[in-house]
């Protein structure tokens, strides 16, 4: 048997199956994972955002549509859902410190919320951007999965949201620390909160191993900047009519 | 493992439920998560474990969002076929993502700062006022 006989014996089985795009995008996040450790931790180097252009720069390789990918990759994208709803649990056993700086903490929550989904909106917009990149900026300071859904309420674009949120994030995690000490903030609290609501899990990954404070107040701001979000940009939407 | 995966699948089809009925403009997983975690912060307190943080569901919540960043991916790739969205408009597209993400991130912790401050300069009279 040849090579090319031999490869195509093993290719056949896995092409109409779901297993090689299922397979392939775990093996693009575990090659973005070994990266990121071997950049010791580097915000740029995230593994997402390498395992998206990996499995991208492959799919426009083998000439494969995004629905044949879809089709093998749905099932992980299907865990999306529980995971949102299990972001209830670090709110829960958090609580205690939610109950403690409730004034400061609802304040800054609804400021930095607002800020962040009414300043996307309007320097798309005073650019020119238009109002579906407009609306797909608006959540992308909220986690992901979140992110996405709201894009997808509104009218927005939800793939550019998941992009641009892994994007946010990663420009959080490398300069929120120098942002925030050069402005004299040193409290932890606000330290994590802001990562949380600003950059969600990828600028939350990066305070939480420095201090358990910052870790629960970013837990803190994820969950909720995922609901306040929720709720201002479909309002933002409806007052701004296509 | 398996009733922690119930617990949350039932939460967010909940939440899918109430979004149908209520016709609120929320994703279903939301609503299910502000449904879940009002619950636990209630009545099912006991379902964090005893001592808190020791159930299944706390472990399951903590493998699926410690692994989150994978389950996006599929969407995330979904890029490909906005490639003319990016090439139009990349000038808005950055620019906003820079200036939103700073300014959420520093009025975040601008406030919580200057809140916390005078809440703990209120709590101890007499105490050194610091700005």
């Amino acid at each position: 048997m040849t090579v090319l006989a031999t490869l195509r014996t093993l290719w056949t089985p896995l092409q109409p199956s779901p297993l090689l795009w299922l397979g392939a995008t775990l093996l693009a996040y575990l090659l973005g994972q070994r990266v990121q450790r071997a950049c010791r931790g580097l915000a740029l180097a995230n593994p997402v955002l390498i395992a998206i252009l990996a499995m991208a720069a492959l799919l426009e390789f083998t000439g494969t549509p995004y629905a044949t990918y879809f089709a093998g990759a749905q099932f992980i994208n299907f865990l999306l859902g529980p995971a949102t709803v299990a972001l209830a649990v670090p709110l829960a056993l958090n609580l205690g410190h939610v109950r403690r700086s409730f004034h400061g903490l609802g304040l800054a929550l609804l400021a930095g919320s607002v800020t962040s989904a009414v300043s996307g909106v309007l320097v798309v917009w005073l650019l020119g951007g238009g109002r579906a990149i407009a609306l797909s900026m608006a959540p992308k300071s909220v986690t992901t999965p979140i992110a996405m859904a709201v894009a997808r309420e509104v009218g927005g674009v939800p793939a550019l949201t998941a992009v641009l949120a892994i994007a946010g994030g990663i420009v959080a995690a490398s300069i929120g620390q120098s942002v925030l000490r050069w402005l004299r903030i040193s409290d932890w609290r606000a330290h994590g909160l802001a990562a949380g609501v600003a950059g969600s899990g990828v600028a939350a990954s990066q305070v939480a191993p420095l201090n358990g404070l910052a870790a629960a107040f970013a837990a803190i701001g994820i969950g909720l900047n995922g609901l306040i979000t929720a709720f201002i940009v479909p309002l933002m939407a409806w007052l701004w009519p296509a | 493992m398996p009733l922690a995966f119930v617990i949350l699948i039932c939460a967010q089809w909940l939440g899918e439920v109430l979004r149908r009925v209520l016709h609120l403009p929320l994703p279903g997983p939301v609503i299910g998560m502000f449904l879940l975690a009002l619950a636990l912060a209630t009545r099912a307190r006991g379902w964090l474990g005893v001592p808190v943080g020791t159930a299944p569901l706390v472990r399951t919540a903590e493998a699926l969002i410690g692994n989150m960043g994978l389950l996006f991916v599929p969407a995330g790739v979904g890029i490909i076929t906005e490639t003319d969205v990016l090439r139009r408009a990349w000038f808005p597209i950055v620019a906003g993502l820079l200036i939103s993400t700073v300014l959420g991130l520093v009025v975040t912790a601008w406030v919580m700062h200057r809140v916390s401050r005078r809440a703990e300069s209120r709590a101890l009279p007499g105490g050194r006022r610091t700005t």
